[in-house]
């Protein structure tokens, strides 16, 4: 038992590596001078400039939330910096005009831009530190009306559609990491989904962090029109350094009418060494508005990265019929902490939403769920079911489950159901007997653990969650 | 000699619990161990897979002229050695098919053999599961989960038809198991017995070895096996209890 887990938790981080690249960095520090000087590096219009701002005043008036179940030492946010790009030609139009360095670093992530080796089904949006370098497919998709491309390009090429929608789903001053990120966020992807359409392929963006000291704050606005469907992932990674770096994302989700929105992410960001030294602060925003009849959000997360994890992709669930689902796997090993789980507002008739949530807790980690449920008074027949369960190996780690339920109309149904495991000494001698190897089989019980969870992964996700997990299986074929 | 073991003295949590049991079994042979309740049968079943909750005192195991105690369990199994338990164990979210695969493959891969895609490999799996009469969708199954008493045992025979021990310690297979069920068993065990294999039964009651004809029988009581002989031993037992034979000893 202790040998596989000190195995499992010594593995090692192969995404830790530094690419060696000019970076052009601001200054550290916040003040409305920075927030002028990125708008302007970006070349953005004037009402963007203002959103900033308006957050920026916003956010100085508030305070660092501190009800998370962990504690942090504080961050100085004047000891940050707030852009960092690499050097070279400001626009490309196509890979060519792409540093080769930096196709090298994505190749190596397992993520290929250029045209001969991009994968076939899957377009990728590359952001590096604090900007965009690289989208593939973008004109594919433009021709069926499907606009996938930076959100600084976005405020540029189609100011009206981000205009409208930008921090509707999430306003400036929703929270102290929202309006920060409202403020200072560099960049990010920006879908478009016009009615009717069913987006071919799915879209992709990889955040990769390279900078020691800057912080990442990406936007991210999906928007998906009329009876329109899309699939989006996400994948992240960062360095390894011995300082924490801070990355506090925000994402937006919009469905329209019988649209559909499936949100994908494997988070992977540096997590730290084994005494807690370094890794990500991962505070992130995340939330989808079903604002239309019949419409749905789906988020799956699997969370295994970052220091700190304190995230709840959650859905308003505004449109009659409307359907909010969260699944999430969030393994946390060694010194790392995760308070994640999701939202679900029901305020249409009808309403459904769906929460399975599988936490595992090794070392000297704390996994806790935290999730709402709130049914509003007009919410009739409002449903939601609720599955959290927690798995321990070791006994000094912990794990929480805090769910919150407000109930306003006597119509609603929802359930809970909770959990606690532990990887027993008879299960993995059951599987050692059979001849597999100790650290498999304890990855194998993970891996059974998560099923319903790695299942809402498109496949080439599901496989990397499982090897992320520390799994050697060929395929989930079974 | 396949397996020799000499003096074993063994037991759990310091309590020692075998006190000096010696056995050799050749290839070819079925061995059925008897006794009371409390006798050590299941713990000689255990010390031989090596489970990690059971500790040895004194003594030697050579398994193919190899110390099979500095073995890990798994590489002990790799190496040919199987134990049907007698409370299988649950794995959600796991299926049979998918864990069979993955066993069969470690073996394969440690004897330098081809491993199995889950095309070919569900092949094979098919045509071994009609030995112990079970259909596919068991084999879609989480592994032993919302299985029946009998489905399980019914599984763990499943399992060693597909990993061909060398050595296959069957730990009170037939306890729990209606007729019909013990029947599909003894049938699943009895074709997979060849001149390449031995088999270790250890069980309480004589009945299963109307069933598989063991070669020897041996009875264990307070920690050592105080009579050996044929299958002649065994209807004796049936006969007389334990009882006369303790006393014998």
């Amino acid at each position: 038992m202790t040998k596989a887990l000190e195995i499992l938790a010594n593995r090692e981080y192969k995404y830790g590596f530094v690419t060696q690249i000019e970076t052009e960095t601001i200054p550290k520090g916040l003040n409305e001078e920075t927030i002028k000087l990125i708008s302007k590096k970006k070349d953005e219009p004037e009402w963007m400039l203002e959103f900033r701002l308006k957050a920026y005043r916003q956010w100085l008036k508030m305070k660092e939330p501190r009800w998370g179940n962990f504690e942090y030492p504080k961050i100085d946010f004047q000891d940050i910096t707030y852009y960092a790009a690499p050097k070279k030609k400001p626009k490309k139009n196509s890979l060519e005009e792409v540093d080769p360095e930096l196709l090298r670093t994505f190749e190596k992530l397992g993520i290929p831009l250029s045209e001969q080796k991009m994968l076939a089904n899957v377009a990728v949006d590359a952001v590096f530190d604090s900007v965009s370098v690289a989208t593939t497919f973008k004109e594919k998709l433009k021709k069926i009306g499907v606009i996938f491309m930076p959100i600084s390009e976005a405020i540029r090429e189609y100011p009206d559609l981000v205009r409208e929608y930008l921090g509707s789903v999430v306003p400036i001053n929703d929270n102290f990491y929202a309006a920060l990120n409202s403020a200072v966020f560099s960049d990010g992807s920006f879908v478009y989904v016009p009615k009717g359409v069913r987006c071919p392929m799915e879209l992709s963006t990889y955040f990769r962090i390279n900078t020691q000291e800057s912080g990442q704050f990406e936007r991210t606005l999906i928007i998906a029109e009329e009876g329109a469907y899309v699939a989006y992932n996400e994948g992240c990674t960062a360095p390894q350094f011995d300082t924490n770096q801070l990355h506090a994302a925000v994402v937006e989700l919009i469905a329209l009418d019988n649209a559909e929105i499936k949100y994908s992410t494997v988070q992977n960001w540096y997590a730290g060494d084994e005494n807690g030294v370094g890794g990500i602060y991962n505070f992130v925003t995340k939330r989808g508005a079903c604002r239309g009849k019949n419409s749905k959000i789906s988020w799956t997360q699997v969370e295994t990265g970052s220091a700190i994890t304190w995230k709840y992709p959650s859905v308003i669930l505004q449109g009659d019929n409307s359907i909010g689902e969260f699944y999430s796997v969030a393994l946390t090993n060694n010194k790392q902490v995760a308070d994640t789980g999701t939202k679900m507002i029901h305020i249409g008739k009808n309403t459904r939403s769906t929460i399975v949530s599988k936490g595992i807790a090794a070392g000297y980690s704390n996994n806790s769920y935290r999730g709402l449920v709130k049914i509003l008074p007009k919410a009739e027949n409002a449903r939601n079911y609720t599955q959290c369960d927690s798995m321990l190996i070791g006994d000094k780690c912990r794990a929480n489950t805090f769910p919150y339920i407000e109930v306003m109309n006597n119509t609603a149904k929802v359930e809970h159901e909770a959990t606690t495991s532990r990887i027993s000494e008879e299960q993995l001698f059951y599987l050692q007997q059979r001849g597999i190897k100790q650290e498999d089989a304890v990855s194998l019980i993970i891996n059974g653990f998560c099923k319903e969870v790695f299942r809402e992964l498109p496949m080439e996700y599901a496989v990397e969650a499982q090897k992320l997990l520390g799994l050697k299986l060929e395929g989930s074929v079974g | 000699m396949l397996l020799e073991i000499k003096n074993l003295q063994a037991g759990i949590e310091g309590i020692k619990i075998l006190k000096g049991l010696n056995l050799k079994v050749e290839k070819g042979e079925v061995h059925a161990i008897m006794g009371p309740n409390g006798s050590g049968k299941s713990t000689l079943a255990k010390v031989i897979a090596g489970h990690p909750g059971y500790e040895v005192f004194e003594g030697e195991i050579l398994y193919e002229g190899k110390n099979l105690l500095e073995m890990e369990p798994d590489e002990r199994a790799r190496e040919g050695i199987f134990m049907a338990f007698q409370y299988p164990i649950e794995i959600p979210g796991v299926s049979n098919s998918q864990f069979l695969r993955i066993a069969y493959n470690e073996k394969m891969k440690h004897l330098g053999l081809e491993e199995l895609d889950p095309i070919e490999f569900n092949d094979l799996l098919k045509e071994k599961a009609k030995l112990v009469e079970m259909g596919s969708d068991f084999l879609k199954r989480s592994v032993n989960e919302g299985f029946s008493g009998g489905e399980k045992k019914r599984n763990e025979i499943l399992q060693m038809a597909v990993l061909e021990p060398k050595l296959a310690i069957l730990d009170e297979t037939d306890s729990g198991l209606d007729i019909d069920a013990l029947r599909i068993v003894a049938n699943g065990v009895n074709s997979l017995r060849s001149k390449e294999n031995a088999i270790i039964l250890v069980t309480h009651y004589q009945r299963l070895l109307n069933y598989i004809e063991p070669d020897y029988v041996h009875v264990l009581a307070d920690g050592r096996i105080v009579k050996s002989g044929n299958k002649e031993l065994a209807l004796k037992l049936e006969e007389k209890g334990y009882d006369w034979i303790k006393e014998a000893a």
